[in-house]
């Protein structure tokens, strides 16, 4: 005999049924259980989720469970429950992996979505070569829009970002030049690393997390509502109507925003230069150009586009794959960052040692 | 049909005869809505056919899969409107991208199928603006923007009052009987089954495969499967 007292109600907590299994212990030979309720004052389903835990118990320790003095609406209710078996197999079993297991996984994952990164290269090579004959089919407004959004739209930032950029160079230089009395070298310092590394990665990074995440969530969210099947059904390829002029835009539109970083990393130089150091506008500027070459220049804005095509295959990529969940979407624009901001450093790296091994 | 090691359902067989509304009815949950993937050409099936009028689509060159995928129209789900563009450029998209017609032409055609719909006036609204029922009835004007010989529509009446999924089911039967298109619907809704429904097909979840085929005012009354007749009289059969 089980005496309920009281409120039981999902707000005031529940007791576990493992208390209960002890004095099932404590009793001999229990052969059924009974309910008290005249003390009950109030229920909701706070109470039937504890009854069902009991029930499970009383079955597994073939105890009968007498439901009869229970009020009407829970005996119905936990009728309701039982009445739908269980589905089989439809339960998830959730798998607790190990370190080991789960680093395997990660480097299987990573390797796949390489995979993946160089597939969708391949269709992307295709949609292009589509297009140098003529057939691949865009709207010209789409390119157009997604060229100013991706170009014109992202100077703010990019301005802002790059002279500070330039700033701290030209501090972190100036500190240890001026121990040498070489302040004027600063010039070079920012010039060169501006031109070469700085301007180039910091437009990426920040095209990555501007446009690459806008790419992503844009036709993620085109998946979800099934406007890219929508557009296959029509015969018209999602590679060719909607990653083609997003590629393009951006391949078009690093290049121009690194030169312009470029330049504002140098003001921000010659903003330090002058006012700390006191060097003239003249003497900073003459030395800007004698110390960074064309080649600088040239590096840095090869690598520009080269980190065009990265952000815009990442941030696509990771758009077309997403599922058709709003949490997915989510999902992708981070993914597309990440994807982005990986492959960047990586490629980065590979010029460094590229350009050093043949001396540009 | 199959994802991955999954069956859905094996073993399907049927034909949609030339100017029929053909139904593909079902429990939640039995593959409809992969079926009709598999039948517009969204995703190939894991093994068999898809014919129309004795051409196999699965195994076509592409250029002949784009050109069969034009004598098509598909009424999604949701709508699934571009949501990026304004109703007549949803309808006209296609219209420019596969004819020849001058942009004053294709602005008349994408206005004519809006009023066809009954939106006529709504040409500058974007999907977001309007109503589900609307994004329903714009979507049928962009699926007819080519006129198409055949219509399939996933799940017309998701989602819609009684009065909304009524019209719609007469808008269906009209365009079948005014421009003689052939009709595939999804759905499980009984009324708009019935109402306009001349051949159907019935997906079962536990057998993974087609139990009942044919005339669903038919199937409901002299069916031999219970289960089918049961489903048709909306679990009339198990009270």
């Amino acid at each position: 005999m089980l005496k309920l007292r009281g409120d039981w109600k999902l707000k005031s907590g529940l007791p576990a049924p493992g208390a209960l299994e002890k004095q099932f212990d404590l009793t001999a030979h229990p052969t059924r259980l009974t309910f008290d309720t005249t003390e009950l004052t109030g229920w909701d389903s706070g109470l039937l989720a504890f009854l069902t835990g009991l029930e499970e118990l009383c079955q597994a320790r073939k105890l009968e469970f007498d439901a009869s003095s229970l009020p009407e609406g829970a005996r119905r209710l936990l009728k309701l429950a039982a009445a739908v078996p269980e589905r089989e197999g439809a339960r998830r079993t959730e798998s607790h992996h190990d370190f080991l297991t789960m680093v395997g996984l990660e480097s299987l994952t990573l390797w796949r979505s390489l995979g993946d990164m160089l597939a969708f290269l391949g269709e992307a090579l295709e949609s292009f070569g589509r297009m140098a004959v003529g057939r691949a089919r865009f709207r010209r407004r789409d390119l157009i829009d997604i060229i100013f959004e991706c170009g014109a739209a992202a100077l703010p930032i990019v301005t802002l970002i790059s002279f500070l950029v330039g700033l701290i160079l030209a501090f972190v230089g100036a500190v240890q030049l001026v121990q040498f009395g070489a302040q004027i070298y600063v010039a070079d310092l920012v010039g060169i690393a501006m031109a070469r590394e700085m301007g180039a990665l910091m437009t990426a990074i920040i095209m990555s997390g501007r446009t690459g995440a806008a790419f992503a969530a844009q036709l993620g969210t085109m998946q979800v509502n099934e406007e890219i099947d929508a557009l296959s059904t029509f015969g018209l390829s999602p590679m060719d109507f909607l990653v083609l002029p997003r590629m393009i835009a951006l391949i078009l539109m690093m290049p121009l925003l690194c030169i312009y970083s470029d330049l504002m990393g140098i003001l921000g130089g010659a903003v330090v230069g002058m006012g700390m150091l006191k060097l003239s506008a003249v003497e900073y500027i003459n030395q800007t150009i004698n110390g960074v070459s064309l080649t600088d220049f040239g590096v840095g804005i090869f690598k520009s586009s080269v980190f065009g095509i990265i952000v815009a295959i990442s941030g696509c990529m990771r758009g077309i794959q997403c599922g058709r969940s709003a949490s997915a979407v989510g999902l992708a624009a981070t993914s597309a960052v990440v994807t982005a901001i990986v492959f960047l450093v990586v490629t980065d790296g590979i010029f460094a040692v590229l350009t050093n091994a043949l001396g540009i | 049909m199959a994802y991955g090691d999954f069956v859905i359902q094996r073993n399907l067989n049927f034909t949609i005869f030339r100017g029929d509304i053909f139904i593909i009815m079902g429990p939640s949950g039995c593959g409809k809505s992969t079926l009709l993937k598999h039948l517009v050409g969204l995703k190939p099936p894991a093994r068999g056919e898809v014919l129309f009028s004795e051409q196999n689509f699965w195994k076509a060159e592409p250029e002949e899969q784009e050109r069969l995928m034009h004598r098509f129209g598909i009424l999604y789900q949701s709508g699934a409107l571009w949501s990026s563009m304004t109703l007549a450029e949803n309808v006209a998209l296609p219209l420019g991208e596969f004819t020849d017609l001058s942009p004053a032409e294709i602005n008349s055609v994408a206005s004519l199928k809006l009023a066809l719909v009954g939106l006529a006036g709504f040409e500058d609204f974007y999907p977001s603006e309007i109503s589900g029922g609307m994004r329903k009835r714009a979507g049928l004007a962009r699926a007819m923007a080519l006129d198409p010989e055949i219509l399939f529509f996933d799940e017309p009446s998701a989602g819609l009052d009684p009065v909304s999924s009524h019209l719609l089911d007469d808008l269906i039967l009209e365009l079948r009987d005014s421009l003689g298109a052939t009709i595939a619907v999804v759905t499980h809704e009984l009324p708009s089954i019935f109402a306009i429904g001349d051949n159907s097909v019935f997906l079962d979840t536990e057998s993974r495969t087609m139990i009942a085929q044919g005339d669903p005012r038919k199937l409901r009354d002299e069916c031999p499967d219970p289960r089918v007749r049961n489903f048709l009289l909306r679990g009339g059969l198990e009270a």
